[in-house]
């Protein structure tokens, strides 16, 4: 009866872990939106179901997201968690199959060795023991794996390790204590009973030989009950409340709910779910590149999660979207950034320790007090035109691109209205990005009233970031078009007929055009008609960041600058003549950092466009037709 | 006993030193990459202070060549410069490799491409110029706009390409805001009837009689002075120059149409030069010329036994300062070569 | 009272010695580029507010250096955060988030904050 004792810190453990993790997401779900919440229930009785299945196969138990990263890695998180799922699903079906009743409590399938000593010894019993030895063994490696990871980072590959708090590294502890003690213990046991398989008859029989196995075994099981107790009961305070997590968030995700403009219980269901696994570190170019350590997405949910002032860490990002890409569990890591900036979220006080635990944290949403704004703009008189072209601020500090787009413009005989030529206003994503959606809609109202009042048809835009709120935050009744968009439409109905430069260039994706707006096609098809585009590393959803980007207000000009020079070195590796982008922000951050010609698109379509002539009228309908009929 | 020095580049320092050194009895070869001696001075048209002509300039360095003792090459840079047995090897375009028992570094420097600084426009807009355009316009006394009109308003902006991070420049080119000045003037007396403004952030009026040529500017020829950095430039439908700029001093924005926009583009290390440097191992500053071994009694020093600097390649300076600068080189180089 | 030859109207001067620079320094802790202006004046001049309505960045930059926030209250809350300034500036100011923090400082000083 007394060696029963020791199975209580498990069975406590257990039992809180699985109560607390089902009241946690009990009232998660019961804080949805109500759209959300059919959304979600449609989900379970669906085809999601069967896509989150699937997923959580994937990518809980196999990590296939982080295998495809970095396979070391990938590796050493599969064999903890697939690993450790096998042993539970064997263990439970070795204490049915082979324990004295059937339906046993869980403590007999995970402590079936010192309940069944003597098991194991032939026939089908026996290559269920290999078996099971061998999951022990599969998880043994990846743990030798982990350990050398906390201490060697790169030998799995990764340059920088998350840093720990306090109470992850207990758990952290515990966790790395469960399977050598399980192997310990099992040891012993088969050590003095001369049973075990492979691994544990081995060791337990070596152990045997020199140690009292038989007295050393239940100091084996208590520790492998206490770690395993200890484990669970930190699990909701620490980085591996993931593991339960997790599994709601991808049946939330495939049910198709997002993570909108506000604070929300999908917001908050994220932000638990982050494993700070660190991939998101590895790709931040402030990271390697700029040697800026702490600002990263998994540092940024982790304060969030700890209640701790993240201010310098919030607007401290460049928001190009990298980390989102290669996020193994999916977090929408920009829009959680957006609303913190919208939104400062805080708890009432610093977070203690029993706080974590807490089933509903008490947390004050402030929004950004309004410091701008600009009521003393003035209507200007409104103009027609069927199709405006908006420079933005960025492209008046190119005002190559300008002149060219003029160029391109005359040449195809549209008939357009530069709608900012003598200045104007700008178009507001730098203030949406700095969290100030009010104060940026009174910027949006002014410009949109001017383009309403033209009767546009279409509004073409030389500036991804004006592009991308134009189309998110404005709502017009033209064709809103980036100036690669309107190049391509142009060529391909025959208006424009540039001539082939003889010359090898490379395109860069830039953030907001890329994997903001999911323009990759056009670009490529426009430098493809005048010129030789080359391949370049890391392209299309994996494009670098310049490094210029308005949305981080912190960094220092030299760190954007080494950032800069690291991408345009990676760019122009193949030595190209000209790098190409279709950003005036790009184009500026570039130009100092490299050797190579930083060219914009419409400038390398109008340096391949013969001597102006006066084309035929025809040409002119023929871009509203288009429009009118897509 | 006479020895041979090598001096890579022929402009103002690299001549100046060799008349030093052939006037001590020297053997002096000076490899200069262009076709004619003269290097930047000899485009000039009149210099500061006094406004003398260049030619005068340029005359005095072409009779400083005319020595037995000296052999020009013209056509041919310098590459690579390396320490061999108690000599120096010198290697130059073409692959041949040359010796020397010195050599004086004398590449001088490159003006800054105003192309880089492309708010201004250089290269886009028409009657966007450079001073060395405006250099090269006096010669051919020929100062008129891009269609031919006589300009009826010129502005000169101060620092392009100089004290500028944006295009990796923090230094100061020094000779820059006096150059302004002259050509203010000379526009002044070639065109009465036109308007001339300069857009200043400082007025370094550095060197003997040029704060009197500042005040001169205003007092004699009326040139307007506006402290403020013009941000953009652009051209407009008449061809003319719209920018915007504030005016500091008076606390507000300014905007100004100009016939002709002068651009007073900065110095920078020689292209050849940095090439040099980096070959031979030459430490080269954060402002990208080279480093010398001190910079107060140093100047002319190179790590390397043999090697002395002369001129603008360790940092922008008139001809007044170069020239010394360059005997000062020479005596080093005398002072090592008796030594050895 | 002796202000040492300045026999000027108190409105007019700039009393440095009774100066309250405490924006000054919230700016200058958060964001030290401050430091490094020179005033030229490209950013002032490039500025997109400054085409529609009175906003001097360099004048701002300069007054509260000197500790005079009291004309700049309206004033700051021009900007619409496009970055022009930052893209002219020759000596690397952060200037956005010089003007970010100078709203927040001159907000906190009105309510005894700093």
């Amino acid at each position: 009866m007394n060696s029963e004792l020791f199975l209580l810190p498990f069975n406590l453990g257990l039992y809180f872990i699985l109560i607390y993790s089902v009241t946690r997401s009990v009232i998660w779900f019961r804080d949805l939106s109500r759209s959300d919440k059919l959304r979600l229930q449609r989900g379970f009785f669906g085809r999601p179901f069967g896509e989150s299945l699937k997923e959580i196969f994937n990518e809980s138990l196999l990590h296939r997201r982080i295998f495809r990263e970095n396979p070391v890695l990938g590796y050493m998180h599969m064999s903890l968690a697939f690993g450790w799922f096998l042993l539970i699903v064997f263990g439970t079906i070795e204490a049915d199959f082979f324990g004295e009743k059937h339906l046993n409590p869980p403590a007999h399938a995970i402590f079936f060795r010192f309940f069944n000593p003597d098991h194991g010894e032939a026939g089908f019993a026996k290559i269920y023991g290999i078996w099971m030895d061998f999951l022990l063994a599969f998880i043994l490696s990846g743990l030798f794996l982990a350990i050398v990871k906390r201490f060697i980072p790169k030998t799995v590959g990764m340059k920088k390790r998350t840093r720990h708090t306090w109470t992850d590294r207990i758990a952290l502890i515990s966790l790395w204590l469960i399977f050598p003690s399980r192997l310990l213990a099992e040891s012993f046991t088969c050590g003095a009973h001369g049973t075990g398989s492979f691994l544990t008859g081995n060791l337990g029989a070596a152990l045997a030989s020199f140690l009292p196995a038989a007295e050393t075994a239940p100091y084996f099981w208590w520790l492998y009950s206490l770690s395993l107790g200890t484990f669970f009961f930190l699990l909701p305070a620490s980085r591996y409340f993931h593991i339960p997590v997790e599994l709601l968030l991808i049946f939330m995700r495939n049910s198709g709910i997002k993570t909108g403009d506000r604070t929300s219980s999908y917001a908050e269901v994220q932000v638990h779910a982050c494993s700070s696994c660190g991939i998101c570190i590895g790709t931040c170019q402030m990271s390697y590149a700029a040697g800026i350590n702490d600002i990263q997405s998994t540092y940024f949910i982790k304060g969030l999660r700890d209640g701790r002032d993240i201010s310098d860490i919030t607007m401290n990002c460049l928001m190009c979207g990298r980390c989102e890409e290669v996020c193994p569990v999916g977090i929408e890591l920009g829009p959680l950034r957006l609303i913190q900036r919208r939104q400062e979220r805080r708890p009432a006080e610093p977070l203690k320790f029993l706080d974590r635990y807490k089933l509903k944290k008490t947390v004050t949403v402030q929004e950004k007090e309004p410091t701008h704004s600009y009521s003393y703009l003035r209507k200007p008189d409104p103009v027609k035109a069927d199709i405006l072209f908006f420079a933005g601020c960025m492209t008046h500090l190119t005002p190559s691109v300008i002149v060219a787009m003029k160029k391109i413009m005359e040449s195809a005989g549209v008939s357009w209205h530069f709608m900012d030529e003598s200045g104007g206003v700008c178009c507001g994503r730098p203030l949406t990005l700095a969290g100030r959606d009010k104060e940026a809609r009174e910027l949006i109202n002014h410009n949109s009233d001017i383009i309403w009042k033209s009767g546009a048809k279409i509004l073409v835009t030389s500036c991804p970031i004006c592009y991308k709120v134009f189309k998110e935050s404005y709502y017009l009744d033209a064709a809103v078009m980036h100036h690669s968009e309107f190049i391509n439409l142009l060529i391909e109905e025959g208006s424009l007929r540039p001539g082939y430069l003889h010359k090898k260039v490379v395109y860069h994706d830039p953030c907001d055009l890329g994997r903001g707006s999911g323009v990759y096609e056009e670009p490529r098809a426009v430098i493809s008609y005048v010129a030789d585009l080359q391949p370049a590393p890391q392209e299309e959803s994996m494009s670098l960041c310049c490094g210029g980007s308005l949305a981080n207000m912190h960094i220092p000009s030299e760190k954007r600058m080494m950032i800069a020079k690291d991408a345009a070195k990676i760019l122009t590796s193949g030595a190209p003549d000209a790098l190409i982008t279709a950003c005036p922000l790009c184009r500026k951050t570039f130009s100092p950092a490299t050797e190579t010609k930083v060219t914009d698109i419409a400038e390398l379509v109008a340096e391949a466009l013969p001597e102006f002539k006066k084309p035929a009228r025809s040409t002119r309908k023929k871009v509203l037709h288009r429009v009118d009929n897509s | 006993m006479a020895k041979h020095v090598i001096i890579a580049g022929g402009g103002v320092a690299g001549i100046e030193a060799a008349g030093v050194l052939a006037d001590m009895g020297h053997t002096v070869s000076i490899l200069e990459k262009e076709g004619n001696p003269g290097g930047h001075v000899s485009k000039w048209h009149a210099l500061f202070p006094d406004r003398r002509p260049a030619g005068e300039v340029t005359g005095y360095l072409g009779k400083r060549i005319e020595n037995e003792n000296i052999r020009f090459i013209a056509g041919t840079s310098v590459e690579k410069i390396e320490r061999h047995g108690g000599g120096l090897t010198v290697g130059i375009s073409g692959g041949t490799t040359l010796n020397a028992d010195a050599v004086i570094v004398a590449t001088g420097f490159d003006l800054f491409d105003a192309r880089r600084k492309e708010e201004y426009g250089y290269g886009i807009y028409d009657n966007v110029i450079t001073s060395a355009d405006l250099e090269q316009m006096f010669n051919d006394d020929r100062l008129l706009t891009s269609d031919g009109r006589v300009p009826d308003r010129i502005g000169f902006v101060h620092c392009v390409g100089s004290r500028d991070e944006k295009v990796c420049n923090e230094h100061c080119s020094k000779v820059c805001c006096v150059t302004a000045v002259k050509q203010a003037i000379e526009v002044r007396e070639k065109l009465p009837g036109c308007e001339v403004f300069c857009f200043y952030m400082d007025m370094r009026m550095f060197g003997p009689f040029y704060e009197e040529l500042y005040r001169e500017s205003q007092e004699k020829y009326n040139v307007n002075y506006i402290r403020g950095k013009v941000s953009e430039a652009s051209g407009t439908m008449k061809k003319r120059v719209a920018l915007k700029v504030e005016d500091t001093l008076a606390g507000r924005p300014l905007k100004m149409e100009v016939d002709l926009l002068v651009l007073m583009t900065g110095m920078e290390m020689s292209k050849s030069g940095a090439k040099l440097a980096e070959a031979s191992g030459f430490a080269t500053g954060i402002n990208r010329f080279l480093e010398s071994t001190d910079n107060h009694y140093g100047s002319n020093m190179s790590k390397m036994k043999g090697v002395f600097y002369a001129g603008t390649c360790t940092a922008p300076m008139n001809i007044t300062d170069t020239i010394s600068h360059a005997r000062a080189a020479a005596v080093e180089a005398v002072k090592y070569l008796s030594s050895k | 009272m002796n202000r040492f030859g300045f026999h000027i109207n108190k409105s007019r001067l700039i009393d440095y010695d009774t100066s309250d620079r405490k924006v000054r320094q919230y700016i200058t802790d958060r964001e030290p580029s401050f430091r490094v202006c020179f005033a030229c004046g490209g950013c002032t001049a490039t500025c997109t507010a400054g085409q529609h309505a009175s906003f001097n960045l360099r004048r701002m930059n300069t007054l509260i250096r000197r500790g005079e926030i009291a004309p700049l209250r309206e004033e700051v809350s021009r900007c619409m955060l496009c970055g022009k300034c930052q893209l002219i500036c020759p000596r690397g100011v952060n200037t956005r988030n010089v003007v970010a923090l100078a709203a927040e400082a001159i907000m906190k000083y009105d309510r005894n904050e700093l």
